[in-house]
């Protein structure tokens, strides 16, 4: 398939008599894409030997297809030194044939024509099969857990010290007569720290209502703003007070950062929230809002999954979640059997992923520094194995 | 040689500082608002009398350099402006140095962003360094602004295979189809290079991971330097190079001088800015001293 | 009902959006979803413009605190928006450019927006300096392996650190302060955001599954 013919072709078709003259291509291969939906092929050749670093004859390369025997079409130009090409818009079910010219000052210079190369569907990606297993691997531990725990099996998860101390945090709000601030982040319902933020106020606005204590949740998104209203509605109606429910408890500010900053720590210098929870993605503005909690007195507990902004985090507030604390949260708060059991699925993938590092740590350096050839063996498959493209 | 008023400037800085320790030698704190204070003088300044000091370019600012530099010319490189105004002072000196480097290597550069705010950014890369150092270049030719998509992660999943798909036309409304430089350009895959400017979301990591990678096509990254240690998982493989905030802006600046004697002529803000961030560096690390005698001070006292 | 539809939604959605990482021909299915998104992000940004007026004309109405600061808000939003959309001061036709030089959106950005926003920014240096005056107290061995990376890290940014150690001979040029500062951030800073990143996939992994088997609905409204 896409092997070059063996009729010979005219060179220099196109040049004119006196002129430069260079090589064209060798070895020029036509192949399906692998692994597509029929939609590519992938092209291939080595460069004509004028194509030089210094004193290059060479200008580029032009690639030309002719679709099922038809006239060749120019599909693209090429810089120096190109030797592929991927032809992304070919259809199922037509042959293609190509050949490509190298170009000089002069004129074009083509290679021998491929043979008809037909682009065909592949209904499975088999480059991604390892992949798939270690997904079906770590989904299969989960629903396993999930499921041992639905049976009732007591699961032992470690304390985590910000979700203990989430209690005490809305006690003292409503000791103090001050309100709690949460602010889910500033990112929108297609994030999924925004999601982990929603589901742990699900679970704290049901303290905070049983507790009577006020609640002001500035958002940032306005599809926020109504997945907010909807989860404090029900949790105050889960407690039995809907009449102390309000939707300007939730209402949405701007879009851009600084702005949002700006607007809720105003709120934290007037308000003066006893209690303050950063819950969700943050970016450059975590610090800013941190420290303003702190410096109004309010005990804050933070959780992000952006590790660029955990040591703010940890620097400025009294409890932070650290990346897939954040994600355990609602979890963990709920205390129920099946959402305890995700966590120890969770921890099954945390123990390949360690056991993978390990043996990945000592084939290296057996193979770097012993050139033992059976680990650089196993190295080159890790890599293959854990490799997505 | 310093001038004058550094010389005034340092002298009350490190007075100051001098008697704050000699405070927290009796266990007192410092308040939050005579940290403000001295961060204040620390940063001003410098700016309001210069100082500037040599940089060096670093390795992981050097590769992307390298790269520029040794492309063919002729090159296709997209530039994306993911940032906003509040990123800009650290990202902006960048995106002005690396847009003049490709152009003046004659590469083709193309520009977009996916941030809404990125648009009026990069118009003012174009406006203040493109179009008065670059005189006789031709937009669609050399150079084009296609402007800014919404979906985030979206746009990137759809132009790593067509391009042309989520930008129909450029900024001004012409079709891509008859723009010259996108007559070799389907796909993010036909470039040669894609430098992402920015490191909120979606940024550099997005870049790397819808795009990058999957099309194998190098990235290199120009970043606030809060968001470089987290790219530093992806250097050299998928990212080939990463300018991390003001330091790393003001070395690239430093090699494009070397280099390109038209840019040593030219404003460089990175290197302006490395006077107040020195000095703002050191003013921190005298009060993180500050803080821990204080509060051995104060500890030992308690425990007595 | 109202909970069974977007249940049915993300079960369906998320499970396509999984096999077409596997299955070729459901790959442009991803293309789509991808686009149907950018569409609803659009109508997105109305919907957050409605109830910011919506909001703000209310306080204004009824002259609750601070309802002087709504007119900024509103002033703003309504300027901007015709600005915008009806290109004024434009060089060009209703089809240039918004932000093309002269215009009044571009005027408006670089003077109110652009330093606004960068002031807002800038805070980080005050707040940095708070930060690490009250955190960084070698209270505990952990706190005092965290208090000298930062201290080699903050003088390894700065010329100076090129100066404090530039006697120390190339043999040993680890211990000059910006390399000292370099192999922090590629060892054992790279280590500790490798294990964070991987822990946090895992997470997202975890509560994906529970997203899309329906097993965690807090975000819906109310317990399951």
């Amino acid at each position: 398939m896409g092997q070059p013919d063996t009729a010979p072709l005219d060179t220099a078709v196109f040049a004119d008599s006196g002129a430069v003259t260079v090589a064209p291509v060798e070895s020029l291969l036509a192949e399906d894409h692998k692994y597509d939906n029929g939609r590519a092929v992938d092209l291939s050749w080595v460069p004509s030997i004028d194509d030089q670093l210094v004193d290059s004859k060479a200008l580029g390369y032009r690639v030309y297809r002719i679709v099922d025997g038809g006239e060749a079409d120019s599909l693209a130009d090429l810089p120096p030194f190109a030797a592929a090409f991927t032809d992304g818009s070919v259809e199922r079910g037509h042959s293609y044939v190509y050949f490509v010219s190298a170009l000089s000052p002069s004129g074009e210079f083509p290679s021998v024509h491929t043979a008809p190369v037909k682009p065909e569907r592949e209904w499975i990606n088999l480059s991604r099969g390892w992949l798939f297993l270690i997904m079906l691997f770590i989904s299969a531990a989960v629903i396993f857990f999930v499921e041992t725990a639905r049976r009732g099996k007591k699961l032992f998860v470690r304390k985590i010290a910000g979700l203990e101390a989430i209690d005490d945090a809305v006690g003292r709000a409503t000791e103090m007569g001050r309100p709690v601030l949460f602010i889910p982040g500033i990112s929108d319902m297609d994030d999924v720290e925004t999601l982990a933020a929603l589901t742990i106020l699900g679970r704290v606005s049901r303290t905070i209502a049983d507790y009577d204590s006020k609640i002001f949740m500035p958002v940032s998104r306005s599809l926020v703003m109504t997945a907010a209203r909807e989860t404090l509605k029900a949790s105050y109606q889960s407690a039995g007070r809907p009449d102390a429910y309000s939707d300007d408890m939730v209402n949405y500010v701007t879009d851009e950062q600084f702005g949002y900053v700006a607007a809720v720590d105003g709120l934290m210098a007037r308000e003066k929230p006893a209690t303050v929870f950063l819950l969700g993605a943050f970016f450059a503005e975590s610090l800013i809002l941190a420290e303003t909690g702190n410096s109004v007195g309010a005990i804050q507990i933070a959780g992000t999954a952006r590790p660029a902004q955990l040591p703010f985090f940890i620097a400025a507030c009294d409890f932070t979640l650290i990346g897939e604390e954040l994600f355990a949260a609602s979890a963990y708060l709920s205390g129920e059997p099946r959402m305890l059991g995700s966590l120890k699925g969770q921890d099954v993938g945390k123990a390949l992923a360690m056991i993978v590092i390990l043996v990945g740590v000592v084939a290296m350096t057996m193979s770097e520094a012993w050139d033992v050839g059976v680990m650089e063996n196993l190295r080159a498959w890790l890599v293959r194995v854990f490799s997505t493209s | 040689m310093p001038n004058l008023g550094v010389i005034i400037s340092l002298l009350i800085i490190f007075g100051g500082l001098a008697w704050l320790l000699f405070r927290s030698l009796t266990g007192r704190e410092v308040k939050r608002r005579v940290i403000f204070v001295f961060i204040f003088v620390a940063v001003a300044a410098p700016i309001l009398f210069p100082i500037t000091f040599e940089e060096h370019a670093t390795p992981v600012v050097r590769d992307l350099f390298d790269r520029i530099e040794t492309l063919p010319r002729g090159s296709r490189v997209l530039i994306s402006f993911d940032y906003d105004p509040a990123m800009a002072p650290e990202v902006q000196p960048m995106a002005n140095a690396i847009s003049f480097h490709c152009l003046t290597r004659g590469h083709k550069v193309v520009c977009m962003c996916l941030w809404a705010t990125g648009q009026t950014l990069l118009s003012n890369t174009i406006n203040d360094v493109i179009l008065p150092e670059f005189p006789n270049i031709i937009d669609g030719v050399d150079y084009v602004n296609i402007g800014y998509k919404a979906g985030n992660e979206g746009v990137l999943n759809v132009i790593v295979s067509d391009f042309k798909k989520m930008f129909p036309t450029d900024v001004n409304g012409v079709p891509l189809d008859s723009v010259p430089i996108f007559d070799e350009i389907n796909s993010c895959a036909d470039f040669d290079l894609i430098v992402a400017l920015g490191g909120g979301r979606p940024g550099p990591k997005e870049w790397v991971l819808f795009v990058g990678d999957p099309a194998d096509v190098p990235v290199g990254v120009g970043v606030a330097a809060v968001v470089a240690p987290q790219l530093y998982p992806y250097y050299p493989r998928q990212i080939i190079g990463i300018l991390g905030g003001i330091k790393g802006a003001a070395e690239y600046e430093s090699e494009l001088a070397h280099r390109h004697e038209q840019f040593a002529d030219m404003d460089k803000p990175g290197l302006n800015m490395m006077g107040p961030q020195t000095l703002a560096h050191i003013t921190i690390m005298a009060f993180i001293v500050i803080g821990n005698i204080a509060f051995f001070t104060g500890r030992r006292r308690k425990d007595r | 009902m109202r909970r069974q539809i977007p249940l049915l939604i993300t079960f369906v959605v998320g499970t396509l959006l999984i096999v077409s990482v596997f299955i070729p021909p459901f790959g442009e299915l991803e293309t789509t979803f991808n686009i149907w998104f950018d569409i609803i992000a659009v109508f997105a940004f109305f919907l957050g413009g409605g109830n910011l007026l919506r909001v703000h004309i209310d306080k204004l109405r009824k002259k609750k605190r601070d309802w002087p600061f709504s007119i900024v808000t509103i002033a703003g939003f309504v300027v901007m928006l015709a600005a915008g959309l009806f290109k004024i001061n434009n060089p060009g036709d209703i089809a240039s450019a918004v932000d093309a030089p002269g215009s009044l959106f571009s005027d408006i950005f670089n003077s109110v927006q652009y330093p606004l926003s960068a002031t807002m920014y800038s805070l980080l240096a005050f707040f940095v300096a708070s930060a690490s005056y009250r955190a960084f107290r070698a209270k505990n061995r952990e706190a005092t392996l965290l208090l000298i990376a930062a201290f080699i890290i903050l003088l390894g940014r700065t010329p100076f650190g090129v100066l404090v150690t530039s006697w120390v001979p190339d043999s040993t040029s680890l211990l000059q302060i910006p390399n000292m500062a370099i192999w922090i951030m590629n060892a054992p800073n790279l280590a500790g955001q490798r294990a964070i990143i991987i822990g946090i996939g895992l997470g997202v992994i975890s509560m994906s599954l529970r997203l899309i088997l329906g097993l965690e609905r807090s975000y819906l409204g109310g317990e399951k």
